[in-house]
């Protein structure tokens, strides 16, 4: 283990050094150009053994990951934002024919207007494809979640995501440890694939029409395969937390044993969060923070445990569902609560959007709100946007 | 998976990843018994130019030795293709209904 | 609340202002200390007025916003002053630097700076003198140690001169010319 100073982009590109995947395929966007190009160098200068392929784009670029996983490769690339949206049919193309591909992602709001910085649209947006995700809080958990993605992604058959919020971690350098090439070589261990279409002794149909009669089966068994993701997921985090001493949950709480209200939120807002929470316990007031890491598969039964303990909880959400009832985080959390008998109050800041700066005293002002929610017993405001002007 | 075409499988029976994990299960489907006309071809009119050999959607005209040697009636369905691309001065295929 | 030493460098698109805060931070981390180096997050253009932070702390550094209220401030080009209000939200007792040919107490007199210290070095002749360029930002890391004393002079210069080498792969004349150019930086830096 030893201590250096890298970018988001810079962990994530030292991480994939030491995965040392056989095939990258990659099309550089604004701001996860760097991931690919650090570890282009990686490649031009021999320190991995990495069939590099540059394509003309995203589309393309995830098109060669398929081919490669399905010829048995361990594989890897890295987008952002309008990237990962040009790369949304082959998601599901992925997904589906259970290629355990890994993406170092940089999350990036979605045009238009067009912008470069960060919030969640992007990933939000691909929700739905069969990817894990996994949001990072700072670069040390983007270096260890991209290698502990990738060890899951493998158990599961299951492909992963796994993102930093744009700038704010993608070009900001931080203090990490990351461990010894070996070490990251005997914990991830060597690929195995299930399946080889270079295996010329077993010849097999890839990817064949599916119509009515076998479609919603092989569905059905996809999502049930999703269904073991959080128990490999764990098995993984916990053995890498042996190996490094870092524990990363699907789902973190910090403070909130007991704590009146909560703030759920994710990425390096949540790692903000906790120091707003510092300086109001020093206040004595019982906040806490609940820091959603995996939401993919949705780690549903510890977010119920977590929030209903809680007389309100503000959900931040850095990215919108059009459907004029905020954001995804918090649509679903409220779906996912429904059924208990005790529920907090859950109310809606939609935040960040484009990059805009998340203060302290902004987070404290959430706190703020909710506080008066859980006095009071009700709703006032449902949904807020949080740092935009003209509103309140 | 074995292609089972008296019982569907389950989800649960599947292998992951939607892929058919035998070669050639196409040999299985039979689409012969599609057919309502069938081609015949005449050994004495061929000039063994293999126009339907390579045109055939169902690979059913048989060859030996670069040499049309017949029509393979278990996956022959009957489109009339071979017989319309036989050049007219052979025209070594005929079609003929199946309805006895 | 957790300790933070939060710094904030003003320059043009070109000048260096995002590599002298990544300079900066990995040196302090040699020290042993927990540290952010981030540029204004966004793309650069050569002349457009930049940003870019640091923040230092013994402890795990969890905060990911800009910096707003910075201890001290570095100034790479002095034209700036005219145009960018650059001792914005610099606390009480802070710093600031600045790359001039005025002495510090001019300086002083027009930033209207009355309860932090103000720093003078003109590392553009520094620069150009040694380095034979304009390249102000490395030179004015040594004058930012002094004045700071937020690290440790001999470890910080050594870490300096490493990650200049990794960056100009054994070009020496350039690396020593460097290191050569932030002693002299250290030796000159006057304050008000
Ligand atoms: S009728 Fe159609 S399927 Fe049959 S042999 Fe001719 S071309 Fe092939
Ligand atoms: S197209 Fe006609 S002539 Fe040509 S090979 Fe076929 S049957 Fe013979």
């Amino acid at each position: 283990m030893k201590t250096v100073a890298k970018t988001g982009n810079e962990a994530m590109a030292y991480a994939m050094k030491q995965i040392n995947p056989d095939v990258v395929a990659a099309y550089p966007i604004t701001p996860a150009t760097e991931v690919v190009q650090i570890f282009s160098n990686y490649v031009a200068d021999g320190e991995v053994d990495t069939e590099f392929v540059a394509v003309e784009s995203e589309h393309s670029a995830l098109s060669a990951c398929v081919g490669a996983s399905i010829a048995g490769g361990r594989v890897m690339t890295s987008t952002s934002s309008q990237g990962l949206a040009l790369m949304h049919e082959i998601l599901y193309i992925a997904a589906g024919n259970r290629l355990p591909i890994v993406i170092a992602l940089v999350n990036r709001s979605l045009s238009a207007p067009i912008n470069i910085h960060c919030d969640h649209s992007d990933t939000m947006g691909s929700r739905e494809a069969g990817w894990m995700h996994l949001y990072c809080a700072n670069s040390q958990e983007a270096y260890d979640s991209l290698i502990i993605a990738l060890k899951t992604a493998e158990a599961t058959a299951v492909p992963a995501i796994v993102s930093t919020d744009a700038f704010i971690l993608s070009h900001a350098m931080e203090r990490l440890e990351v461990l010894e090439d070996s070490d990251v070589q005997n914990f991830i261990g060597e690929y195995r694939p299930r399946f080889s279409a270079l295996d010329l002794e077993n010849p097999k149909t890839y990817g064949p029409l599916d119509l009515q009669d076998y479609f919603f089966e092989h569905k059905r068994a996809q999502i049930d395969d999703f269904s073991k993701v959080l128990d490999a997921y764990d098995k993984a985090a916990k053995d890498y937390a042996e190996l490094s001493g870092r524990y990363y949950p699907a789902l973190e709480e910090y403070k909130t044993e007991d704590a009146d209200v909560a703030i759920f939120a994710a990425g390096s807002t949540a790692d903000t969060a906790k120091e707003v929470v510092d300086d109001l316990r020093d206040q004595g007031r019982k906040v806490g923070l609940v820091r959603m890491r995996m939401w993919r598969p949705l780690p549903v039964e510890q977010i119920k445990k977590a929030l209903t303990k809680f007389k309100a909880v503000a959900v931040m959400d850095r990215s919108d569902t059009m459907a004029d009832f905020g954001g995804p985080v918090f649509l679903e959390t409220r779906g996912m609560l429904y059924d208990s008998e005790e529920k907090p109050l859950i109310t809606d800041y939609v935040y960040g959007l484009g990059g805009r700066n998340i203060k302290l005293t902004d987070i404290a002002r959430v706190y703020d709100d909710i506080e008066q929610v859980a006095k009071a017993g009700k709703i006032e405001k449902l949904i807020t946007y949080l740092g935009v002007r003209g509103e309140e | 998976m074995s292609m089972k075409f008296d019982k569907l499988m389950t989800w649960k029976e599947l292998p992951a990843g939607c892929l058919i994990d035998e070669p050639s299960t196409s040999l299985r489907f039979k689409t012969g018994d599609w057919r309502s006309m069938r081609p015949v071809w005449d050994s004495e009119k061929c000039i063994h130019c293999l126009f339907c050999w390579i045109s055939c959607p169902d690979s059913a005209i048989k060859v030996e030795n670069e040499k049309i040697t017949g029509i393979d009636y278990n996956y022959c369905k009957g489109c009339g293709i071979c017989a319309s691309i036989c050049p007219p001065k052979a025209s070594a295929i005929e079609m003929i209904r199946e309805e006895k | 609340m957790q300790q933070y030493f939060e710094v904030r460098w003003h320059g043009r698109g070109g000048q260096g202002a995002k590599t002298a805060a990544l300079l900066f931070g990995e040196a302090a981390m040699e020290t042993g200390k927990y540290i952010q180096a981030f540029p204004e997050y966004g793309p650069e253009r050569t002349g457009a007025p930049v940003k870019a932070y640091n923040r230092l702390s013994d402890g795990p550094i969890r905060i990911h916003t800009q910096v707003t209220d910075p201890d001290v401030v570095v100034v790479l080009d002095a034209s700036l002053l005219e145009s960018i209000n650059v001792t914005e939200g610099l606390k009480k007792g802070g710093a600031i630097l600045v790359n001039t040919q005025e002495k510090a107490e001019v300086i002083k007199k027009k930033l209207g700076v009355t309860d932090a210290k103000v720093a003078v070095v003109d590392a553009t002749k520094i620069a150009v003198e040694i380095l034979k360029r304009n390249v102000p930002n490395t030179v004015m890391l040594g004058a930012m140690v002094k004045v700071t004393g937020a690290l440790e002079w001999d470890s910080a210069l050594a870490s300096i001169e490493a990650k200049l080498s990794e960056k100009f792969r054994g070009r020496k004349e350039i690396i020593e010319g460097n290191v050569k150019a932030i002693k002299k930086a250290y030796d000159e830096v006057e304050v008000a």
